[in-house]
């Protein structure tokens, strides 16, 4: 009986009590510990991702008892690529707030990240929804205290608003639970998938609510507009390495998104037909053209950054809403991409932040490591725009591709193409406001260039850059496990026949069929 | 060579000039040299195979599944383009060298300048189109650099954005119309799609992918209405210029329409707009360079120029119009980039472009002189110059081309064309050579060191040798086309040759030359009449559709998210109703399966209760602490409900909570103001009012639905209901449920209460660390304090009460299992009779009384459950996994123990731990605000003889 | 009865979503507690509504209150308590930083300057 898979989960809800009952006045302890349990992660998340490679989903019944009586947690290549990439993630940005040292401005981060990363993982791995909803109150509450790490008052200000609309989001979230409970009478999703079959056309009332219910939890988390308000203070808000952090936390809804909505409510679905395909396609649209103007329009780095993660977000939405194998391949490469792009630019914005008084976007004086820190804008700034050479083409391409059969074909192509362009000019127009115009301008004697970042702040930006040059290098590869994993997800009945007919404590193998 | 290293070299080389910078300005422009002269040496090993016809190619797969792949093809016209590209790039970095000042950072400009090189030899040598896309837009962007290399230049800056919007936006259209031609052929190879001449041509896709290639194609090579942004690209060194629009950038256009050109040629389509794009072009550049007084905008227009004469030679769609577009690149490339370096040259020792402040310098700069004078005469299309044969073919397929079934059109506008395009090489010529020597040069100017005249000069030799000898460039020219034409036309006939006999376009270039000369000597008032003139300004014109284009961003994005949260939640709430609407009116509903139970008159009342409570709030909300009252009695009649509904743990949880969360809010309130004043307007209110009762109605709707309803199949409840006893060793299944079956759950659900208390804890830290503690010290209490803030009664009370509770709770945590209650409840209860204290002789006297540390509390008791969970591992179980056995110690009953209890405790711990910690740290908020010196547990103390200091001691007290 | 609980469930939430858009971070904190009871009720009458059956399980009786939507309530009931904790602490800190308490966070953009749009231009 192996035990890897709830490892993710344990280790940081470990790691984490533990340095507060034992380090909580010890940063330097804390930073060794924190670090060594990243690091512990990764090794665990990449022997899981190893196992599940050649198709093989792992279950792991909580306490022994069968699902769906009991919680269970499942792991697949969906969902161990997902728990990888948290974890690579986590690393960068955690030797980034070392290096800044904004672990040090407030009490508690390093306990706080470990408890987030627990929920992240545990969204993830589990396999059961009313579980995936206490994970996304762990990871919701743990990202609260991220946020408002070191105070502040505009902080405070846009973590009341963050909270509260998350607050609302997690009563949506009861709500679906509580229709989807009455209407099938189970928790766990492969049940779900079976029952939900079940049901017949002439009472489709409930679950249709149910399944729109819950995709518009997802929504929230994936901050698909109309439902994206509570991103762009929040984010732009938040301390540079929380704000990198949480280039993973959208994409936890786009994962729930995929998992659910492949399984449980797959396309073809009768009972849930015409429900979803009328309106997530076109919202996906107006957040992808939406994040774009904002990139245009607003007037301060981190703002910019946050409305670019609004658009690529959009595209992940696009690519999903196609609920084609194509498309959720090319989703999940585009994931990936987002996530590593996002997280960057948001580093690289703290980068600047630190030679300056401000992010806005007029002419200061040039600031400490001026080349370098534009290199490196200009590299993410490639990459979160999708020009070559870095993955967010290739992703673009992708997207493109699968949308070619689509009936809105014709939308998606001008949008995605033409946002692409909008994005490129407005990061050029920032990043020459920045780093080019600045030259222009005299450096006042008393302030000098700033401060220069700490190396290790370089150090974790250009680890991910290398992230993110690997993820192009090795598209072919990547996007091939993609489409492998695509496929699982879209003959789930692997999975769900694992699940449900694994013995456990005191139950039989259930039989298949209800 | 492989043609991997060809592409590969310059991007790695690219790394040394940056690395090498501090190693001296010769060093680095040396490495750079050497880079480049060892990718065209493997260019060159490559050429015998080129002479013999032959396709080389190199392949590793990229991206299998989408088509991309990493595959080079080298035919004789990616030869041309990659010998133009390495060939001009070596005389361009030898002359950079010398041009570049001391004081510009020439590691980058070798970097970027590299990066270039190394995009234009990928798009050459690509053979898959989605590659060639990949090093397009990488051309885009590292001409963007180059174009913004001085960055204290606001030309520089805004040419640079300009170019890169403009031709990135090319390349966007670009990425549309080859994947449509993927599409329709099924590969992105262009050895595959150069077979599939008719199947595309015949295809529907085939004009939307024509138009999105050609608008790369155009604005990459800067026709009309395209051409604005080229001339602004010359804010960029002398250098990048030569480089860029003479051989490389602008020509990558013209190569792809050439490479292209056997599928998306001869179709009327083709035809209409190549053709006329390039002759527009043509005329229309050469009209604006000749009055250009900036010598670099002079040269950058007749580029425009002469890159709609080759647009127009392409579009014709004949073989003999391939040619000579072949031919004309070639020379254009030969005499552009050596004006290009003249001018330079001119700039560089006069410190002047300004035509009109130029002129004599024949005698000044005799070497420069002869180099620009003939460039420019071949560019005007003298005889014995290799401008003037190409031109001459230019005329000649003119003759042979019809657009709008009107004959005389084509060749009129080309003679037109060539007759200012010759003006403006005379005027180039006179204006800045001829004529008299001035004294008033902002610099006096003379000949520069060999290192800036070489690389012009060696052009210019090419110049002469080909135009007096075509017949050597003529075998090279025929291979070169024989690769562009593929299969689909046959080689032509004419053979390059100065006499061609009295043919009409002889005269044409007659007329044009001689027209060329009295233009010139008419210069001055056709000047004025020329600026007289009204006429469109790109850079403005572009300018404006940009700011329009932020403006309407900024008029939809900034109020939008202006940071309004009642809105945020408002758009929210009517999306998740109207998304739920939308489902409800498509399902279909079916007949009730329940009927519905009776209601007694106390349910009623109950309901009556609630229902009035909620109202009430909403309607006094305003007055806080009645509404946190109200709050408090809906939260009473909720837990009622509760048990009513035979869930007494239920009722237990929310009644407890209820009272801590209303001790928490209570504190809170003793800072915030206590009213809430009006302020939404009457309207808004409204619209709340529709907005509430709506999604009231929603939510009714669906919990009434659901509650009439039986499930599909038999709720899994069933097994724990069956199982709670036989396998979870407890009769209260709820809680086994809590500690067993979901145990995991309520681990999740621990730990959120844990990272609550360490957020509230670290939060006060952070305020009290800040400007809010000055702030508290000083606020002054906005209502009357009690004179008597620890009554003696309620200590006494809390103080006799204290035991009782803590046995209570205990009690409570040890039936859990069996009965209502658990550790869960139980930890509330004993935080609640602490929290008594607390409140009886304030936070000072309590806490100084507590012996534990809540964080350690807190962290025991994640790690207890946590640590439980993992214990089941050594008996190869998984998480969690709980076990119980019955032990009997006489004289007691036999009794229970279970894992779970234990489990059960870490959830206590967690749960007192994070009350007290969220509790205290509030307290400490409260502490600042007012000296809280209650070292006695009460004010009135009968043992304590002087009640009178204790009175003003109280006095002075405000909690 | 059911007819009951689902109008107290729909006039918790209609409540609850009305303060929950006041402009003030106090009522909006009160609202989101009306439309967590209202969510809790929901979530618990997800097992159907049982009148009078035994809590703890009894030999003799197999009519039980369906025990899973409590425990789910239970530990909903119980994160939200942290939820509403954190949320009054932050909207605590946020007024004792600014003495103003309201949820908004206008000025947003406006303030900041326009000379951004001169690079497009100048």
């Amino acid at each position: 009986m192996t035990h890897w898979i709830v490892a993710p989960i344990i280790l940081p809800a470990l790691v984490a009590p533990f340095i507060v009952l034992a380090a909580r006045y010890h940063i330097g302890i804390q930073r060794v510990l924190s670090v060594a349990g990243v690091v512990a992660l990764i090794a665990v998340a990449a022997s899981l991702a190893w196992q599940a490679a050649d198709g093989k989903t792992t279950l792991y019944q909580m306490g022994d008892w069968a699902a769906p009586f009991g919680i269970v947690l499942v792991a697949d290549r969906l969902s161990t690529m997902m728990v990888l990439l948290t974890s690579v993630l986590a690393l960068f940005v955690l030797l980034y707030a070392i290096g800044s040292g904004w672990d040090d401005r407030g009490r508690h981060f390093h306990a706080l990240f470990q408890f987030q990363l627990m929920g992240i993982m545990g969204a993830f791995l589990t396999g059961d929804l009313f579980n995936l909803f206490v994970f996304f109150e762990v990871l919701l509450i743990a990202s609260y205290g991220l946020m408002i790490h070191a105070g502040g008052n505009a902080r405070l200000k846009a973590g009341v608003q963050y909270v509260l609309f998350n607050l609302i989001g997690s009563t949506l979230f009861l709500f679906a639970l509580g229709s989807l409970y009455a209407e099938t009478g189970t928790l766990n999703m492969a049940d779900l998938a079976q029952r939900v079959a079940l049901i017949g056309p002439e009472e489709t009332v409930g679950i249709r609510v149910a399944a729109v219910l819950l995709l518009l939890v997802f929504a929230i988390k994936a901050a698909l507009v109309p439902l994206h308000f509570w991103l762009p203070s929040s984010y732009s808000e938040a301390p540079a390495p929380v704000a990198a952090l949480f280039a993973i936390m959208t994409k936890v809804g786009a994962y729930a998104i995929i998992r659910v909505y492949t399984m449980v409510f797959p396309p073809e679905l009768e009972s849930t037909a015409g429900l979803f395909d009328v309106w997530l396609l076109p919202a996906a649209l107006v957040s992808l053209a939406l994040g774009i103007m904002g990139v245009l329009a607003v007037k301060k780095l981190d703002r910019l950054v946050a409305f670019s993660v609004i658009g690529s977000m959009g595209m992940v939405m696009i690519s999903i809403s196609l609920f084609t194998p194509e498309g959720i391949a090319a989703a999940l490469y585009y994931i990936v991409h987002s996530t590593l792009a996002g997280a960057t630019l948001f580093l690289i914005s703290d980068l600047v932040r630190t030679g300056r008084a401000n992010l806005d976007l007029t002419p200061q004086p040039v600031i400490a490591g001026n080349a370098l820190t534009a290199g490196l804008y200009f590299a993410a700034a490639i990459a979160m725009a999708g020009l070559p050479p870095f993955s967010g083409f290739l992703g673009k391409l992708l997207v493109l591709d699968a949308a070619y059969d689509s009936a809105l074909m014709i939308w998606i192509w001008a949008i995605v193409l033409s946002s692409g362009l909008i994005s490129i000019f407005g990061f050029a127009r920032a990043g020459s406001i920045l780093f080019w115009k600045a030259h222009s301008v005299e450096t006042d004697e008393d302030r000098g260039l700033g401060v220069r970042p700490a190396a290790l702040s370089y150090v974790a930006v250009g680890g991910l850059i290398t992230l993110l040059a690997a993820h192009t290098i090795f598209a072919g590869q990547v996007h091939g496990y993609t489409t492998k994993m695509a496929a699982q997800l879209f003959s789930p009945e692997p999975y769900i026949s694992q699940v449900l007919e694994t013995p456990g404590k005191l139950s039989k193998p259930k039989e298949g069929d209800h | 060579m492989s043609l991997f290293f060809i592409v590969a070299l310059p991007f790695f080389g690219a790394l040394l000039p940056g690395l090498m910078n501090s190693a001296g300005r010769a060093a680095t422009a040396g490495v750079t040299f050497t880079v480049t002269l060892a990718a065209f040496v493997g260019l060159l090993t490559n050429l015998p195979s080129v002479i013999a016809g032959e396709v080389v190619m190199a392949r590793v797969d990229w991206m299998p599944l989408l088509g991309l792949n990493f595959t080079l093809m080298l035919d004789a016209l990616g030869f041309f383009f990659a010998l133009l590209i390495l060939g001009i790039g070596l005389l361009i970095i030898a002359y950079a060298r010398h041009y570049l000042s001391r004081d510009d950072n020439m590691g980058q400009f070798f970097t970027y300048l590299l990066l270039f090189q190394g995009a234009m030899v990928g798009i050459v040598l690509s053979d898959n189109i989605l590659l060639l896309l990949v090093f397009w837009e990488l051309t885009s962007l590292s001409s963007f650099l180059l174009i913004g290399y001085w960055k204290h230049l606001p030309e520089g800056r805004q040419g640079a954005r300009m170019a890169l919007t403009v031709t990135g936006m090319g390349g966007l259209a670009m990425i549309g119309g080859m994947l449509m031609l993927g599409q329709v052929v099924g590969s992105y190879d262009l050895s595959v799609i150069l077979q599939n001449r008719d199947p595309i041509q015949a295809d529907p896709l085939y004009v939307p992918a024509l138009i999105l290639i050609l608008l790369g194609c155009f604005t990459k090579s800067a026709q009309f209405p395209f051409h604005f942004w080229l001339p602004h690209a010359m804010a960029a060194p002398t250098p990048v210029s030569a480089y860029l629009h003479s051989a490389t950038m602008v020509k990558a256009g013209i190569f792809l329409m050439a490479r292209m050109w056997p599928v998306l040629s001869g179709t009327p389509e083709w035809f209409m707009i190549v053709t006329t794009a390039g002759l527009v072009t043509m005329v229309l550049g050469a009209v604006i360079a000749l009055f250009k007084h900036d010598l670099k905008a002079l040269l950058a227009f007749s580029t425009v120029s002469h890159l709609g004469l080759i647009t127009m030679l392409l579009g014709t769609g004949t073989a003999f119009g391939a040619m000579a577009a072949m031919f004309h690149i070639l020379n254009h490339a030969t005499f552009k980039a050596a004006l290009f370096m003249s001018a330079g040259i001119i700039d560089h020792e006069a410190h002047t472009r300004d035509i009109r402040l130029l002129g004599g310098l024949r005698k000044l700069m005799p070497v420069t002189f002869v180099i620009a004078t003939l460039a420019a005469l071949s560019m005007a299309g003298i005889p014995l110059l290799n401008g003037f044969l190409s031109k001459e073919m230019m005329l000649e397929e003119a003759n042979h081309t019809v657009l709008f079934n009107t004959p005389w059109l084509v060749p009129v506008l080309a003679t037109v064309g060539s007759l200012f395009s010759a003006a403006y090489c005379f005027r180039l010529i006179g204006h800045v050579f001829l004529g008299p020597v001035r004294d008033d040069y902002p610099a006096k100017p003379h000949d520069p060191n060999a290192g800036l005249w070489l690389p012009p000069a060696i052009l210019v030799v090419l110049v002469v040798v080909i135009g007096i000898a075509p017949f050597i460039a003529e075998p090279f020219v025929k291979m070169v086309i024989t690769s562009v034409l593929g299969d689909t036309a046959s080689l032509p006939k004419a053979h390059f040759k100065i006499w061609h006999g009295l043919v009409p376009a002889l005269f044409m270039s007659i007329a044009a030359v001689v027209g060329g000369l009295l233009m010139l000597s008419i210069f001055k008032p056709s000047l004025r009449l020329w600026d007289a003139a009204p006429r469109p300004e790109a850079k403005p014109i572009f300018e404006a559709i940009v700011e329009s284009a932020a403006s309407l961003a900024r008029a939809v994005i900034l109020p939008l998210h202006n940071g309004a949260f009642s809105r945020y939640a408002a758009i929210g709430s009517i999306t998740i109703v109207a998304a739920g609407y939308h489902a409800w009116s498509t399902g279909a509903i079916s007949a009730p399966t329940y009927e519905m139970q009776p209601a007694g008159i106390v349910s009623f009342a109950g309901w009556l209760m609630l229902v009035a409570a909620t109202l009430g709030m909403v309607i006094m909300h305003r007055n806080r602490l009645l509404s946190l009252i109200l709050i408090g009695i809906v939260g009473l009649m909720v837990s009622i409900g509760f048990v009513y509904f035979s869930a007494p743990d239920l009722a237990m949880t929310q009644f407890t909570v209820e009272v801590v969360t209303i001790i928490l809010l209570l504190l809170a309130l003793n800072f915030l103001p206590n009213k809430t004043p009006i302020e939404s307007s009457v309207l808004r209110r409204v619209r709340d009012t529709g907005v509430a009762i709506i999604g009231g109605i929603a939510a009714f709707g669906l919990s009434y639905h659901y509650m009439l309803r039986d499930a599909v199949s038999a709720p899994i409840s069933e097994f724990h209901l069956a199982n709670s006893y036989k396998g979870g060793g407890g009769t209260n299944v709820v809680n086994v449920i809590l500690v067993d079956f979901r145990g995991f759950d309520t681990y999740g659900e621990i730990i959120v209460l844990s990272i609550a208390a360490l957020l509230i804890f670290a939060l006060t830290e952070t305020l009290l660390g800040g400007p809010v503690r000055a702030r508290l010290v000083n606020r002054k209490p906005d209502q009357l304090r009690a004179g008597n803030t620890h009554p003696m009664m309620m200590v006494v009370l809390t103080r006799g009460i204290m035991p009782v509770v803590l046995m209570v709770g205990f009690y409570i945590f040890l039936r859990g299992h069996n009965e209502p209650g658990g550790g869960f409840i139980a930890g509330l209860i004993v935080s609640i009779a602490v929290v008594m204290q607390y409140m009886a002789s304030g936070f000072g006297w309590a806490s100084a009384r507590l012996r534990y540390p809540y964080h350690g509390v807190i962290g025991a008791g994640v790690l207890i459950a946590g640590l439980i969970g993992i214990g089941s591992w050594f008996v190869g179980k998984p998480f969690l996994t709980s076990d119980f056995t019955y032990v009997r110690i006489p004289p007691f009953e036999k009794f229970e123990l279970a894992t779970a209890a234990l489990f059960d405790l870490g959830v206590f711990l967690a749960v007192v731990g994070a009350v007290m910690l969220s509790l205290e740290s509030i307290s400490r908020i409260a502490r600042q605000a007012g000296p809280d010196n209650s070292e006695h547990a009460m004010d009135i103390d009968p043992s304590r003889d002087d009640p009178a200091r204790a009175l003003d001691a109280s006095a002075k007290e405000a909690v | 009865m059911e007819l009951l609980v689902a109008s107290a469930i729909g006039v918790l939430t209609a409540g609850g979503i009305y303060l929950t858009l006041r402009l003030r971070t106090f009522p909006v904190i009160l609202g989101i507690s009306l439309l967590t009871y209202a969510v809790n009720v929901f979530l618990f009458t997800s097992g159907r509504l049982t009148v009078g059956a035994a809590p703890i399980l009894q030999d003799g009786i197999d009519a039980y209150a369906d025990p899973l939507p409590q425990a789910l309530v239970l530990t909903a009931i119980v994160i939200s308590f942290g939820m509403t904790a954190v949320v009054v602490m932050i909207g605590l800190g946020a007024f004792l930083g600014s003495d103003d308490d309201h949820v908004d966070d206008l000025p947003g953009e406006q303030s900041q300057t326009d000379e951004s749009a001169s690079e497009g231009t100048s």
